[in-house]
């Protein structure tokens, strides 16, 4: 009871008055366990309402931000990054959590997650991975499984999806997490960490799509979504003791990736002290050479 | 010899440096770009200058990043500009769509070079003109500014701001290679003799603010994130409030509040510059580089005593009606040269209505028109 008691005050905290509900999600979507698990985080690190930005791109879980009482930024599809970096770099002291889509995050907006990733701006996302487009009617997406269906794959799939935490630590981002809409204390957990890493990190959420996804895979409802996450994760920890035969058909849940990488604002730093300097930027002929050996592409 | 302190130093710089030099002037500091040439020295200008006085340059991925960022970060709070060419003003359509829709303010500098696709890098065109009026989809009002010197570069970017400021609206400084290319010498005015515009703020309790509500000058005031004033912000078509709306009696208001801002102001928007108008018969008019190759014809014409003149076109869209419309009654001809096929010559035809007769000197081969070739459109003209 204490817990409901709390989850209530908490909606009248940081869900907005005037905005006319219900929302636009489908019964049994995911997004709606996001929602509260990103306004639980809020609250537990206790940031101001005024200093978080909740940014998003087009799609289901693109309308998220519009029902909390944030500073929130729908932005367009694909893009939700691209706008996040300006604010963060414009304003440091702001927050600046980032949702999108599988679709939005992977498809129309790969590069621009990439090059987050990479650039290390200080954001968090959240891409919520249901493996279909939801809000069009259930097109396949980067993430849609090979041989299923989708509308705009009537004869089974036939392209191979992103491993979106591999793409994203290939790419260089500082935190890369990953959980599922049933393991909701893990969420607030991962959220909370995100949240507070200093560089880029991101939090992937493995959902459900019971209205399109699970309609043409003959998968069932959210339930039955849930069950089938529930059997197929595998905490990191635990997935570290297990022979690789065992994790066969399973995916890890948990901090997948956590570095400290300089993040892009304290490295601009420097570029704003060497500007104010009266002297030009002058390269010493010895770190020149570390440079090239310390940069790690090749 | 001594120089006195308080003469500014003239200096041979270019329109692109003039360009960046006046975005410092006026404010911004946020850069967010892609290279693309000849708009590239933009970007390199900032990318030494922002940091110097504690802003922000950052080369993104791509140019639909580059003004999603300039957006974000005028959402903080910073006046932001992105500089192009026609491949990435293309790419930047959407979102020129979106700060129309969200009524954020950005500068977007297009230098444009010879289209369409790849085109013509990197020679001379002024093929974007259309494209700046009506390049994003959707009904939308914009401001577009031309300049014809290194001077007008520095200029017409502090007035792109102050106006984008004004309105909560992109503008688009439209300048072409030449202009943007091309060394002059100039003395720019000191910093504190410069006219800088901010934007207006909310100045209720944050719980009073509507963001989007119609105000007499038809422009709300502006919230800024991090500052108290929560509110959402879309490219949905909302309500007062910026919440999404699908409602008639919301969507046409709105719409109509859009255009009603820009429209009502045109007086303030719109400026041009008249040469030699008073007695002329025959009249040119011309934006842009071309503009400097019509003075000249002008001034040929007029030595072997025809009576002609030159309206130049300052601001480019909403396009100058009133301008062209004061030269009707004395001038039968109106020659019209562009670096494109026809693209503000038919608009002059539209004002003009067949009082006069407009005679379009188009040239698309790379170069800029010479002032022989608007002559010639000149009836009963020998060279």
């Amino acid at each position: 009871m204490e817990g409901m008691k709390s989850g209530r005050s908490l909606i009248y905290q940081y869900l907005r008055h005037d905005k006319k509900f219900p929302h636009v999600w489908c019964p049994g979507c995911g997004n709606g366990i996001l929602l509260g698990s990103l306004i639980r985080t809020v609250h537990k690190l206790g940031y101001p309402k005024d200093d978080i930005v909740l940014v998003s791109g087009i799609g289901c879980a693109g309308r998220l931000p519009v029902y909390v009482d944030f500073n929130t930024l729908h932005t367009t599809h694909g893009r939700a990054l691209t706008f996040a970096t300006g604010i963060k770099l414009a304003k440091p002291h702001l927050k600046v959590i980032v949702v999108m889509g599988d679709g939005d995050a992977t498809a129309i907006g790969g590069n621009h997650l990439i090059h987050a990733a990479r650039r290390n701006v200080n954001l968090t996302a959240v891409v919520m991975n249901n493996s279909i487009y939801g809000m069009t009617g259930g097109q396949y997406s980067p993430t849609t499984p090979y041989g299923l269906k989708a509308s705009t794959a009537p004869h089974g799939h036939v392209e191979h999806g992103f491993n979106i935490s591999r793409l994203v630590e290939a790419a260089g981002a500082a935190f890369v997490a990953r959980c599922t809409v049933y393991h909701v204390p893990l969420m607030d957990r991962l959220l909370t960490q995100a949240v507070e890493k200093q560089g880029f990190a991101i939090l992937e959420v493995l959902s459900h799509c019971p209205t399109h996804f699970n309609k043409m895979n003959l998968l069932g409802g959210a339930v039955d979504s849930m069950r089938w996450m529930k059997e197929h994760a595998v905490p990191v920890e635990k997935a570290k003791r297990m022979a690789p035969e065992a994790l066969k058909g399973k995916f890890r849940i948990g901090v997948l990736v956590d570095r400290d990488i300089p993040d892009y604002q304290t490295e601009y730093e420097q570029v704003r002290r060497r500007a104010k300097e009266a002297a030009p930027y002058k390269l010493d002929p010895q770190e020149i050479s570390k440079m090239l050996e310390s940069h790690q592409i090749y | 010899m001594k120089m006195r302190a308080e003469e500014p130093a003239k200096k041979l710089m270019q329109g692109n440096e003039a360009c960046a030099e006046g975005a410092i002037a006026a404010g911004c500091r946020f850069y967010a770009g892609y290279p693309i040439t000849p708009s590239s020295e933009i970007a390199e200008v900032l990318s030494y200058r922002l940091p110097a006085v504690g802003g922000t340059f950052i080369q993104m991925e791509d140019e639909i990043a580059s003004l999603g960022a300039v957006i974000g970060a005028s959402l903080a709070g910073a006046k932001a500009m992105t500089a192009t060419s026609g491949p990435g003003f293309s790419l930047m359509q959407e979102h020129i769509g979106f700060a129309c829709m969200a009524e954020v303010p950005c500068v977007v500098v297009n230098v444009m070079r010879g289209g369409p696709s790849t085109g013509l890098p990197t020679l001379p065109a002024q093929g974007d003109v259309q494209q700046a009026r009506w390049g994003t989809h959707g009904d939308h009002p914009i401001i577009v500014l031309t300049p014809w010197s290194v001077r007008e570069c520095f200029d017409l970017t502090v007035r792109a701001f102050n106006l984008s400021e004004k309105y909560r609206t992109p503008v688009i400084l439209l300048m072409d290679e030449v202009v943007g290319h091309m060394r002059e010498n100039v003395e720019l005015p000191n910093p504190e003799e410069v006219e800088v515009l901010d934007r207006v703020k909310p100045t209720v309790p944050p719980e009073w603010y509507i963001p989007y509500e119609d105000t007499p000058f038809g422009v709300p005031p502006m919230g800024i994130f991090g500052e108290g004033y929560r509110y959402h912000v879309t490219g949905l078509l909302h309500d007062v409030r910026g919440f999404p709306t699908l409602r008639e009696d919301e969507i046409e208001p709105f719409m109509r509040r859009l255009f009603r801002k820009i429209w009502a102001h045109l007086n303030d928007i719109q400026q041009w510059e008249t040469y030699l108008m008073e007695d002329a018969e025959t009249a040119i008019v011309a934006y842009g580089s071309v503009a400097r190759s019509a003075m000249r014809a002008v001034v040929e014409a007029r030595e072997v005593g025809l009576r002609m003149g030159l309206l130049r076109l300052i601001t480019l869209w909403p396009f100058c009606r009133k301008a062209v419309e004061s030269i009707l009654d004395g001038c039968k001809t109106l020659i019209v040269p562009e670096m494109n096929l026809g693209q503000i010559s038919r608009e002059v035809k539209r004002v003009a209505q067949g009082r006069a007769q407009v005679r379009t000197v188009s040239r698309v081969l790379g170069r800029l028109i010479k002032p022989e070739e608007i002559l010639e459109a000149v009836e009963g003209w020998k060279a």
